[in-house]
């Protein structure tokens, strides 16, 4: 190894992992992804293996495009790139299919749809076409991660709200709704989720003031 | 920016798509078998809820083996037909046949002694197939228990017909009157059944046409049953 190899974890690095959390997230800054987000949040479960999903589906080709840059004609990129996404996202399917599949029936045709996901195609030609592997492996982590807080941070709410559990757990309490507390039909719907991005996004800029355009 | 040959364009296409090929098919064959196996015990689930038995992903396969005395498949006649997998029959395909060339799968469970008959039914609702399982008493009348799946019908609306609310409607319905005569239980417009009546049950508002497909599909695969209900029953 050379001496002024960069450590794995130099700040950088460590700013492709985090950055999509927070200032570049891919659903509240860049508005990209929302489709999948209005559509699998009703639960907190199936969100989170959406989340988990599209993290497998966005790292592994991530590193793939990433190995294969120097060697991919520029004028069939794309083409690659989207059968490295649409092989992925089978290969998860078919999982998802032999052991989770109450999971995968909820779902249903939104892992499929993982593929035309614009966040994924939009880092493979933005980051990993020109980048290390590692770092484009960290860069698909952090912005699956970007997206998959969202999507479970909007199911948290839906869930709560819309039927009253988490997880599937029942957490208010009977009492309550004795009391004439029902659950907000409402949230089921998929216009909620959109209000319920809409919220986090205002709560966002409300606190990290450099996200406000200015003009 | 370094360019690149036809050739190398074509080359390079190719083997990709080799590659990623032949990784799918392995993935595919090696996962076929779990696969198999969950739509096999989703549909022993869906046959359990029928005479109001849960069972989770779990414990499905042991409750079914339990519950379930027989599988047998008849035709429109009646008469039971051999050397068909009656748990293998695809309604969708069943139905798409003439009457007469019909394989009809008729399940047989016993819950306390008595026989139960659950009829698999399969029809169309407004975005797409529905499908479920009724399950009859020993009088071959009186409806035990439904249930109803869906393929894709509008959430809140038709997609209601999945829910404990509506399947519970179905009990103690009767599908043949007191003549004797297949009247099928009727899925009227929400509010307008007489709730005194045994032949018929209020829809779902709003879901209309789900429900006009509930009521037709019932009809429809009941009927062919009709015959070999009445042969049993003299």
């Amino acid at each position: 190894m050379s001496a002024e190899k960069e450590p794995l974890f130099s700040s950088k690095n460590i700013k492709l992992l985090t950055g999509p959390l927070n200032d570049s997230n891919p659903i509240t800054v860049q508005v990209l992804g929302i489709c999948s987000a209005l559509a699998v949040t009703v639960k907190v479960k199936p969100a989170f293996v959406m989340a988990l999903s599209v993290l497998v589906v966005m790292a592994v080709s991530n590193v793939v495009i990433s190995l294969l840059r120097k060697t991919v004609p520029p004028r069939i990129r794309i083409i690659v790139q989207l059968v490295v996404i649409a092989a992925m996202v089978i290969l998860v399917d078919q999982v998802l299919k032999a052991f989770l599949y109450d999971i995968s029936k909820q779902l249903s045709v939104f892992v499929g749809l993982i593929i035309t996901n614009c966040i994924i195609m939009g880092r493979l030609e933005a980051f990993a076409l020109s980048n290390k592997p590692w770092q484009s492996f960290l860069d698909g982590v952090g912005n699956a991660a970007g997206y998959g807080v969202i999507l479970i941070i909007v199911a948290f709410f839906r869930e709560l709200l819309g039927s009253g559990t988490v997880w599937g757990f029942k957490v208010i309490p009977e009492s309550v709704y004795d009391f004439g507390y029902e659950n907000n039909g409402l949230m089921i719907l998929p216009p909620m989720a959109l209000i319920v991005v809409g919220v986090i996004i205002w709560v966002q800029r409300a606190k990290n003031k450099k996200l406000v355009e200015s003009n | 920016m370094r360019s690149y040959s036809n050739t190398y364009i074509f080359i390079f296409s190719s083997i990709m798509v080799i590659i990623v090929a032949a990784l799918l098919s392995v993935a595919a064959m090696t996962l076929q078998p779990f696969q198999k196996k969950n739509v096999e015990i989703n549909k022993k689930q869906n046959i359990l809820t029928s005479i109001n038995i849960e069972s989770s992903a779990k414990n499905a396969e042991e409750l079914y083996e339990k519950y379930i005395l027989e599988i047998f498949a008849i035709n429109t006649k009646g008469e039971k037909q051999e050397g068909v997998d009656a748990f293998k029959i695809d309604m969708k395909k069943e139905l798409a046949k003439p009457l007469n060339e019909r394989n009809l799968p008729v399940f047989i469970s016993s819950l306390e002694g008595t026989k139960q008959y659950i009829i698999p039914v399969y029809g169309k609702g407004l975005w797409g197939p529905i499908w479920g399982y009724v399950a009859l008493k020993d009088d071959l009348s009186t409806i035990l228990g439904a249930t109803f799946s869906h393929k894709g019908e509008t959430p809140g609306l038709g997609a209601e017909i999945d829910t404990k609310d509506f399947q519970s409607r179905f009990l103690e319905k009767e599908i043949f009157n007191e003549q004797g005569k297949f009247v099928s239980v009727s899925i009227l417009k929400a509010g307008a059944a007489n709730p005194d009546s045994k032949y018929e049950i209020d829809g779902i508002s709003g879901g209309t046409i789900t429900s006009v497909g509930v009521d037709a599909m019932l009809k429809d695969c009941l009927s062919s049953y009709e015959t070999y209900f009445k042969n049993i029953k003299n």
